[in-house]
């Protein structure tokens, strides 16, 4: 059952997310953000910048800041005004009629609950992709890693390998270097996605080595990572490599299976947008990067929530559902 | 932090582990690991809720790099239940309130 019909719901508390709620408190919106739960893959409360550590392109930290910390600061400015959260994660949401609704445990009993609203965000963000393999499951935590910045610490004086070649691979195995002897970028082609920046940094750096036109198909190891056991995708010759860590940075997927046959997506499942924030869904908006593989930067998907917030309080104003005492958008802003 | 946390060092983990005559669930942390902060309120309540039988205990992996190799974390957060000395139950990764509670039940 729900106890009251809010103006919004924001699900997900990413810097798109968080960004929303911070614009909608402001506009006395009152909106409740479903912030996820903790996880220490990408989908949690405060998103994908909880995995990581310096954050130095956010404009305005001028020395950069922690990831966490950052994402901390976001929470608390949209409490200030007078947002409301739940550490849960919405199991379902039906969008066919309003109020829109969605179902999460409830945090302390862990019951269903159902919570409605007027408007819904859509903030969920993406999260990072895996190799898939069963090796790769059972020795999560003895060896293979999804957060760099949690458990690069215990392979000082180790020998790891990074996957993948794009930025986030590249910023990894360069943050990795501040540990391990060395680390091996395990990339299927031969020339890299990532950034120039990137790309000079990582190929300047002597702990790092490269090993191209090279899938894993294996992780070996009982009890914890020994090696890996690879394949040349150009000349199909097979062989291992002594490793004791893994780390996976082969992109991301978005998390939008709540939505399936509900809210338009393209073919990667990532979220349709029109007119600035707008879903196919007349009432419903996204933000972040559960819309975007294009840019995926916190301060583009905390300029894509502020769009959110902006076009959900004008949707509402225009039927007639804004609270009395919110007619026209802040000039302050 | 809950008022009863306990905050082990490698001098004082052994005594503390072996002579608690409730559970302890020992959460291995840093400073600088983002899900470790996403769980320790989450710990809290827990802790708050069964703090009949259970108490929580924190080691901070910076300070104390030798406990961590003992225990072979190699992954934080980790937490690892003891009953009696002994250690019954680790969990890696942070997860919510209700999947650790679950994974938690069979020894509260």
């Amino acid at each position: 059952m729900n106890d009251q019909v809010r103006d919004i719901l924001i699900v997900g508390s990413g810097p798109a997310g968080l960004t929303a709620a911070i614009y909608s408190a402001r506009a006395n919106l009152h909106p409740l953000v479903i912030e996820g739960q903790p996880s220490s893959s990408s989908d949690q409360p405060g998103g994908q910048l909880m995995l990581t550590t310096d954050v130095e392109n956010f404009p305005g930290f001028v020395d950069g800041i922690m990831g966490p910390d950052l994402m901390g600061r976001f929470r608390a400015q949209a409490e200030r005004f007078g947002a409301e959260y739940i550490t849960s994660k919405v199991t379902r949401c039906d969008l066919s009629s309003r109020p829109f609704r969605c179902w999460a445990p409830d945090p302390s009993t862990g019951e269903e609950h159902e919570y409605a609203a007027k408007a819904l965000i859509v903030s969920t963000g993406a999260r990072s992709l895996m190799l898939g393999l069963e090796s790769e499951r059972r020795l999560m935590g003895y060896g293979v890693s999804t957060c760099a910045t949690c458990d690069g610490f215990f392979f000082r004086g180790h020998d790891i390998a990074v996957v993948g070649g794009g930025d986030s691979a590249l910023e990894e195995a360069t943050f990795l270097t501040k540990f391990a002897d060395t680390v091996t970028v395990i990339h299927r082609r031969k020339e890299l996605r990532a950034s120039k920046i990137m790309q000079d940094r990582a190929y300047k750096n002597p702990k790092i080595r490269f090993l191209w036109d090279t899938v894993v198909t294996d992780v070996v190891g009982d009890t914890k990572v020994q090696g890996l056991k690879v394949r040349n995708v150009v000349t199909e010759e097979q062989s291992e490599i002594a490793v004791s860590g893994l780390f996976v940075a082969i992109g991301h997927v978005p998390n939008t299976d709540l939505f399936k046959g509900q809210l338009d997506m393209d073919e990667n499942g990532y979220l349709i947008t029109h007119d600035g924030s707008k879903t196919n869904v007349d009432g419903v908006f996204a933000c972040g990067d559960v819309q975007d593989h294009t840019y995926r930067q916190a301060i583009t998907a905390a300029g894509s929530g502020c769009m959110a917030a902006i076009d959900s309080e004008r949707w509402l104003e225009a039927h007639g559902e804004a609270p009395a005492d919110v007619n026209e958008t802040p000039t302050e802003w | 932090m809950a008022l009863d946390t306990l905050m082990l060092t490698e001098q004082t983990f052994d005594e503390e582990i072996q002579s608690s005559e409730t559970l302890v669930l020992v959460d291995f942390w840093a400073e600088w690991c983002g899900p470790c902060k996403m769980i320790a309120p989450v710990l809290d309540q827990i802790a708050a809720a069964h703090h009949e039988t259970l108490r929580i205990a924190k080691i901070n992996i910076d300070e104390n790099l030798e406990l961590a190799r003992r225990f072979e974390v190699m992954s934080i957060p980790t937490l690892i239940l003891f009953k009696d000395g002994e250690p019954q139950l680790r969990i890696i990764g942070a997860k919510g309130k209700g999947q650790l509670l679950e994974e938690l039940r069979p020894f509260l």
